[in-house]
């Protein structure tokens, strides 16, 4: 659902990211199509919305689904409290879709900087609805950390030591210590400009008191770690993948966690490299700018592990190796340009221009979304039980490569030409060919979009061409690929003892990768409830009332959201025993199919699915 | 063990449960201590934003300061004599002394609803200035917290009347006295950074 | 945490009576120092930062039973990752704006 949420707002944001390229390819020395009020809007809800509402939903869908799989466990640690973090992030993203129909959404950018965003300078809703997006979908995310790490923490498998887990969970693992520990910053400094805004208080105000800095300094003690937290998890797709598609074990396991744990703790050291030029001394600028560098190292090694696990493997180029390629390529080149942004007096030349908007989208596009795109249609197998179109997936990644090279190169070179971002039109004419590429490259990734939704349309209707009848159709090395696909509402019917790193490969080459049991237990599954979703439609009226100041409608939904919390913590039989019989019948299906698996193509290793079927241990 | 006992008596596997809500509650109230930490950075960066107006010296009361902090720091004892109460699995005793915590937790919050009322009246309010924005937000951000134990404290209450001592109940409970002591240190804090520092 | 009943286990009144005597002590004599003016401001502010932090260990063990045997000890390493935290957030954020403030009056 997550990623489903994902997917849409992935449009969404694009559509906003299409309509700029196309506004600034048009708008040399005359105004474009778009007004100023309603260009600032959609740089806003861009950003917004790509951050918080694309982002964010992506990579807790693919943990939702694979971690506690990875892990040997039958689900996460509070999956009622998951809930509520998926319909709270739901009702952050309803508010910015629903500002674009009722009132207008806010034109502070994504970050938006007080002055500007306070009330006296921008009344209206705008800002309103982009707050309360933020603080109620923020505190899906806190939640969502928190659950992450118990499940990690407490939920594995016999045998899955720490330094046994996939690197995925182990990317998981920090993010979730990431988002527990940055998000209270965002709170704090979003909640601060609401009661500035709301309640006339004087954090941010230029009379009376108020300290703007102090906004600049708690949003970015958020956004940088923010970063961490969106790339991580893509770093662990890019680790499973790398693994599994070059047939060769991940090279430099404890390198590749040690790095994470240094990302992890160096993303809270290096926040003032976010704001170098707004007065701070040499003494502070240079330590944070030392910072900032050192971080790089870290995925640096992370780079060189993941080309040491390609050398002497036999490479397959499968959509999501493609996408792993073009990351590993792609990601450099942002890197570089981030290690350069990273010394002060650079930074003084090219802050706020489009050399910065192009170093962080060659972040994001090549390291965050080429992640979850090969995640996707790396997992989409083991949720759905078919694959996806590979000659679409193919075509989508050559889109979206070709595109984000014309879309975002050019604007490198704009921004050493000095032209500054969000620029809604400009005179000087040197600057309009580039942004005619650019315009073209948005169109082409427009057309990668394209083929995503092609070939998740042909995808299903082949689906009985492409099933995974085994669970393992990658001939994988981690524990989710031991579950059938989709996986049983219980992951697994026995859990697994686990010997080794890679446990699932492990398990195929000691030969008891389908064991079945003599016979089944009862397993305890969380009961259906609407409560989360009831939690999640009143946290969205609450930010709505909110927004328009209708007080008796917000106390109403808080003392909604209090009686279906009361009502839930006062229910002392929240899971259903699913009987072992019912476990078995599901389980024999299952067996049934593993008979019917033809050879996987990927395979020549012993031990893999499409064995005869095994027969019963007794 | 008596009966009363054996009904917090659980599974191993149940165990592993409460241990996860346990643990997963003390990384909620870390993020907690997050928040506070930055509320405490922007109190001590805009304390001298007083803008011409009241200061803490003007508004502070350092006899107020004190019983609030007897209050809380009383209903914190109340609160273990509860926890101890539900170990001997003595559900009277436990009822009591959740009624005396939450007694002394209402009057700070009372006490703490005068102050706030009484500095707004004298237009000492959190609009009046940054530094008044920033110790309103701080200091009230607390207040809330406790109101909100105020609130999960008569939940508990009402579950233990109405389901006895169980160990869901019991579980509730013990997460509920974390939040509670949690609640008392960030109160040491406050009182350490703006009360007595505002009238020194 | 008790293995057959999986809630924690409180056997005596001990801990929270001594906790009580010792945060009592530990808040009178700060407050004593304001209310008799007794210090110059800089050492006053020492002393009740040191009291502070030692009130927070007593509440930390006395109340919370925090210590090095019977706390899991995830979470006591979970508790040393936001003391440190704290540390960067906060003394970074003083540092900053301080610096901002000696600079450009901000």
């Amino acid at each position: 659902m997550y990623v489903m949420v994902a997917l849409v707002m992935l449009m969404r944001g694009f559509i906003d990211a299409a309509m700029m390229r196309s506004q600034q390819a048009i708008a040399y020395n005359n105004e474009g199509y778009l007004p100023p009020g309603h260009f600032d809007q959609i740089f806003s809800s861009h950003g917004t919305i790509m951050i918080f509402f694309m982002a964010m939903p992506f990579l807790s869908g693919l943990i939702n689904l694979i971690m506690p799989q990875q892990i040997g466990s039958r689900d996460v640690a509070f999956p009622f409290m998951n809930s509520i973090s998926l319909w709270l992030t739901t009702a952050g993203a309803g508010l910015v879709l629903i500002s674009l129909v009722i009132g207008k959404f806010s034109t502070a950018g994504w970050t938006g900087y007080p002055p500007y965003s306070g009330s006296q300078y921008t009344p209206g809703v705008g800002v309103d609805y982009w707050l309360w997006a933020v603080l109620i979908s923020g505190i899906g995310s806190t939640m969502s950390g928190i659950n992450f790490l118990v499940t990690i923490v407490k939920c594995r498998a016999p045998g899955m030591t720490m330094f046994r887990l996939p690197l995925f969970t182990w990317t998981v693992f920090v993010t979730s210590i990431l988002m527990i520990f940055a998000f209270p910053a965002l709170t704090v400094a979003c909640g601060a400009l609401m009661l500035d805004r709301t309640l006339g208080f004087h954090f941010f105000t230029n009379e009376a008191g108020g300290n703007m800095m102090n906004y600049i300094n708690l949003f970015w003690l958020w956004g940088h770690p923010e970063v961490y937290i969106l790339i991580l998890p893509a770093f662990g797709v890019f680790s499973e993948v790398v693994a599994v598609f070059s047939q060769k074990r991940l090279f430099g396991y404890i390198s590749l966690v040690l790095a994470t744990m240094a990302i992890g703790i160096l993303s809270f050291t290096v926040w003032l490299h976010r704001f170098f030029t707004m007065g701070s001394s040499a003494r502070v600028n240079s330590f944070f700018g030392t910072m900032t560098t050192i971080i790089a190292v870290p995925t640096g090694v992370k780079v060189f592990d993941w080309l040491l696990t390609m050398y002497r493997g036999r490479i397959i180029f499968k959509p999501p190796m493609l996408y792993t390629l073009g990351f590993l390529v792609t990601f450099v080149i942002g890197g570089l340009s981030g290690v350069l942004l990273a010394l002060p007096p650079i930074d003084y030349l090219m802050h706020n221009t489009t050399f910065l908007i192009a170093h962080f989208h060659n972040m994001i596009i090549p390291g965050v979304l080429f992640g979850y795109l090969a995640g996707y249609m790396f997992w989409f197998p083991k949720a759905f039980g078919f694959k996806l179109n590979e000659w679409w997936g193919a075509a989508s990644f050559w889109c979206w490569i070709i595109g984000f090279y014309l879309a975002f190169m050019p604007l490198y070179v704009l921004g050493l030409l000095g032209m500054p971002r969000r620029m809604e039109h400009y005179e000087i004419a040197a600057w309009q060919p580039h942004l005619i590429v650019a315009a073209i490259g948005a169109f082409i990734i427009f057309l990668g979009i394209v083929c995503l939704g092609v070939q998740l349309a042909v995808s299903i209707r082949d689906r009985n061409k492409a099933l995974d009848l085994t669970g393992d159709p990658w001939n994988g090395r981690s524990l989710e690929w031991a579950t059938s696909s989709p996986a049983a509402p219980y992951n697994f019917a026995v859990v697994p003892q686990v010997q080794s790193i890679d446990a699932w490969w492990d398990m195929k080459a000691r030969g008891v990768a389908y064991q079945r049991p003599a016979e089944y237990e009862d397993i305890a599954i969380p009961k259906n409830t609407f409560i989360g979703a009831v939690i999640g439609g009143a946290g969205f009226v609450f930010g709505f009332a909110m927004v328009w100041y209708i007080w008796w409608l917000a106390i109403l939904c808080l003392a909604v959201i209090f009686v279906a919390i009361v009502i839930r913590a006062s229910d002392d039989d929240t899971d259903y025993v699913m009987p072992a019989s019912e476990v078995k019948k599901i389980e024999d299906a299952r067996f049934a199919q593993l008979a019917k698996a033809p050879k996987n193509e990927m395979a020549d290793d012993p031990g893999f699915a499409g064995q005869p079927m095994p027969e019963p241990s007794t | 063990m008596t009966a009363a006992a054996d009904a917090m008596t659980v599974t191993p596997q149940d165990a592993q449960k409460y241990e996860e809500k346990e643990f997963g509650f003390w990384l909620y109230l870390m993020s907690d201590a997050i928040i506070f930490a930055c509320l405490f950075a922007t109190y001590l960066v805009m304390v001298g934003n007083a803008a011409g107006g009241p200061t803490g010296k003007d508004v502070f009361s350092l006899e107020r300061a004190a019983a609030e902090t007897a209050l809380l720091l009383f209903s914190s004892t109340t609160f273990g004599v509860a926890a101890v109460a539900l170990s001997q699995a003595d559900r009277p005793k436990v009822l009591l002394w959740l009624a005396v915590t939450f007694a002394l937790g209402a009057g700070f919050i009372v006490l703490e609803f005068g102050e706030f009322a009484g500095m707004i009246a004298e237009g000492a309010g959190p609009d009046r200035s940054g530094f008044l924005s920033a110790f309103f937000t701080l200091v009230g951000t607390h207040g809330l917290h406790v109101s909100v134990g105020l609130l999960w404290i008569l939940v508990m209450m009402g579950q233990v009347l109405f389901k006895g001592l169980t160990a869901p109940v019991a579980s509730r409970v013990m997460r509920l006295g974390l939040f509670w002591h949690f609640l008392d240190i960030i109160w040491v804090v406050i009182f350490s950074v703006v009360y007595l520092p505002g009238l020194l | 945490m008790d293995a057959t009943s999986g809630i924690p286990v409180e056997r005596t009144l001990k801990p929270y009576l001594i906790g009580i005597v010792l945060a009592l002590i530990l808040t009178a004599i700060p407050f004593g120092i304001v209310a008799f003016g007794a210090m110059e401001r800089q050492t006053a502010l020492i002393v009740i930062a040191v009291f502070a932090v030692i009130q927070i260990l007593v509440h930390l063990h006395f109340f919370l039973h925090i210590d090095f045997r019977s706390t899991p000890r995830e979470n006591l390493i979970a508790l040393a990752f936001a003391c440190v935290l704290i540390f960067i957030m906060v003394g970074g954020s003083l540092w900053i704006m301080f610096d901002l403030y000696h600079r450009m009056m901000v």
